[in-house]
């Protein structure tokens, strides 16, 4: 059961060069926390494939699991776990995510 | 389920004893909390797999009776 779930993950992060699990959709985020990191991800002007853990529960347990990691929301750029909000805020503010994108061959905006 | 500040800090200094920790209670509220922890041990390790100690400290409350923590974490200068 739990293969089928993080295979399913897998294939998420593998198809798509940001994908954000949160809670809600990047139109309605259902929680501060997601909110925020859709926020973030929007003011660097990046596409991303927002996943809602909400509508499916086999996701919100298994990609805790899946990233060692307790919390919603979850950031994977290039199939790389990058780490939660406080770590997407973090690296935000200093400089290091837009670095981070445009390492990886993603076009961010202008800061 | 709320927990307070001191079992926080209890918990990660028992897993982490080196660690200097601050707790703020955001809200007052006994549910919103930030979270800053120093450690020597953090050395060489990147922000990921430092806060992934700190969640292991907090066992399995993170997520669950911790809804919210702020987390930054740092090595000390």
């Amino acid at each position: 059961m739990e293969n089928v779930v993080f295979t399913r993950i897998q294939k998420e992060i593998d198809d798509n060069d940001i994908v954000l699990f949160m809670k809600g959709s990047a139109v309605y985020p259902q929680c501060g926390f997601s909110s925020m990191a859709v926020q973030i991800l929007s003011h660097l002007g990046t596409t991303f494939r927002d996943i809602n853990v909400l509508e499916d529960n086999d996701i919100r347990e298994g990609i805790k699991d899946f990233s060692n990691w307790p919390t919603i929301p979850q950031l994977y750029v290039k199939g790389e776990f990058i780490g939660g909000c406080d770590i997407m805020r973090e690296m935000y503010e200093e400089g290091e995510l837009q670095k981070l994108l445009q390492d990886k061959g993603i076009e961010v905006a202008a800061a | 389920m709320a927990m307070d500040a001191a079992t926080i800090e209890q918990m990660i200094m028992e897993a982490i004893p080196d660690a200097v920790v601050k707790i703020e209670d955001l809200r007052g509220d006994g549910e919103h909390y930030a979270a800053y922890v120093s450690s020597a041990s953090f050395a060489g390790k990147n922000r990921v797999q430092q806060h992934q100690m700190v969640y292991k400290a907090l066992q399995n409350k993170m997520g669950g009776e911790l809804h919210a923590l702020a987390l930054q974490t740092s090595v000390p200068d």
